[in-house]
């Protein structure tokens, strides 16, 4: 099955320059490197950060174009990887071995 | 995958006898409305055929029923979700006999089932038994799940469908130690279960009130069943990996041993939970652990370790009706009703709101 696992992060606290973020992109790219070796992961990206993000909403047949992420929280998706394995199982061990302390939701994908 | 599971969960109450000798025995005995006795009797003969029975080998070469328990236990599943869905698919029960149990409308444990299986099928939660690396959270999950439908059906009250609902956690607890033979916590809960249930006759009187522990009739409890639970603790006990539900069914075995109140051995109890406090850190373990104490070093000391609790526990009602307890005890008997009343306040159990609200009057 096809999941989407989405990386949920506050993002005010994520910060490039500090050392102990060098470190932690470097780790995130080991990860990804080895589990798109094995053929788990198929695709992902990172996010830029809430501040850059724009929601187009519609709501009583009228499309409003608003700053900001979809939801006002602190936490936001900061990136996401999708992967081909097994079942959830698979998906949660795979999701247990991110490197970074954040919140991660797993989605299957709907298959046509 | 997922297919199968969910024709699993489909077929197994159907299909479920014999291999299913408890869902068997809890229907057909309720449905016969024969009496306790022999419905005890009745299932114990069933125990001793489950014992006989080869196990059923599932395709990947495991046993089907605990791979169908651990994928109604999945943590991807809300709580209310996995009790209702294993006793539906593991026990056997039908929809109409969980509301019952769980004094639910019938519509609304439907709708739990039909939602459960849908995420199980869609989300692609698997039907198998866990690798030995997530196997210790994985079956703690179970184990959960089952102490908290006993408890539901324990504590509650009298009626005989919430008892049955212990009787059932007992026997899902006994399948899991037998599928798992070698994980000391499970036969732990199955040990407790065991003993709190050999007391269960005690608990309440002929017009079904709740009867405390030190004013219970001990010539009530079932001694065969406080052997049994004992003979487990102990079994489990040589495997010499202590965990919760261990120390738990240890301080049951306390009591049990115990042939009056006077004679409880209460400073091995206050020991057993420290040991609780450290392996849970639970804010309900130490209001437990404050209750024995004050049978130790008396109701000052046990009402300051109590009152330190506050922060986490004012929503709880035996948090204050313990207050109510020590309070009295300490002869002030305005504060104490004072807490009886806010428990009173927190809990719908009506065999726990009779008693306090006798305590109030008195």
């Amino acid at each position: 099955m096809k999941y989407m696992l989405m990386f949920i992060s506050d993002d005010s606290s994520w910060d490039p320059s500090k050392p102990e973020i060098q470190e932690a992109y470097t780790r995130i790219g080991q990860w990804f490197g080895e589990h798109t070796k094995s053929g788990k992961i198929t695709g992902g990206e990172e996010l830029k950060g809430t501040n850059t993000a724009t929601t187009v909403r519609q709501r009583n047949g009228k499309i409003t174009v608003t700053d900001g992420p979809f939801s006002e929280s602190k936490e936001s998706i900061g990136g996401y990887a999708l992967v081909d394995v097994k079942d959830l199982d698979e998906a949660i061990a795979i999701a247990k071995t991110w490197p970074t302390l954040s919140a991660i939701e797993i989605r299957p994908l709907v298959e046509h | 995958m997922q297919d199968a599971l969910v024709a699993a969960l489909e077929h197994w109450p159907r299909d479920g006898i014999p291999e299913n000798p408890g869902a068997w025995l809890m229907t057909t005995a309720r449905r016969k409305g024969i009496d306790r006795l022999r419905r005890e009797a009745r299932y114990r003969d069933k125990l001793a055929q489950l014992e006989e029975q080869p196990l059923a080998q599932s395709p990947a070469g495991g046993d089907e029923r605990l791979e169908l328990i651990f994928a109604c236990c999945h943590p991807a599943l809300p709580r209310e979700s996995q009790i209702a869905l294993t006793l539906r698919s593991v026990v056997g029960l039908t929809t109409a006999e969980i509301a019952r149990a769980f004094v639910t409308p019938e519509a609304t444990i439907a709708q739990r089932l039909v939602r459960a299986k849908r995420k199980i099928a869609e989300a692609g939660i698997p039907m198998r038994v866990p690798e030995a690396d997530e196997l210790p959270d994985r079956l703690t999950e179970i184990l959960a799940v089952l102490y908290l439908m006993f408890n539901e059906g324990y504590v509650a009250s009298a009626a005989p469908e919430r008892r049955d609902l212990a009787e059932d956690a007992r026997w899902l607890a006994r399948l899991v130690m037998r599928l798992m033979p070698d994980e000391p916590e499970a036969i732990g809960l199955l040990a407790l279960m065991t003993l709190q249930l050999a007391r269960a006759d005690a608990r309440f009187s002929a017009d079904g009130r709740l009867v405390l522990l030190e004013d219970q009739d001990r010539g009530l409890w079932d001694a065969r069943g406080l052997a049994e639970g004992v003979a487990l603790l102990e079994r489990a006990g040589r495997m010499r990996r202590a965990g919760p539900y261990q120390v738990q069914a240890a301080i049951a075995a306390c009591h049990a041993e115990a042939r009056s109140w006077g004679e409880t051995d209460w400073t091995q109890i206050v020991m057993l939970y420290e040991g609780l406090v450290r392996m849970t850190g639970s804010s309900v373990v130490r209001l437990n652990r404050a209750i024995a104490l004050s049978h130790v070093a008396g109701a000052e000391r046990a009402l300051a370790e109590v009152d330190a609790l506050s922060d986490e526990l004012d929503r709880y009602h035996l948090y204050h009706a313990t207050r109510g307890v020590l309070l009295r005890q300490l002869g002030r008997p305005d504060e104490a009703r004072d807490a009886d009343r806010r428990a009173l306040s927190l809990t719908e159990n009506p065999a726990e709101r009779a008693l306090l609200t006798e305590r109030i009057g008195a």
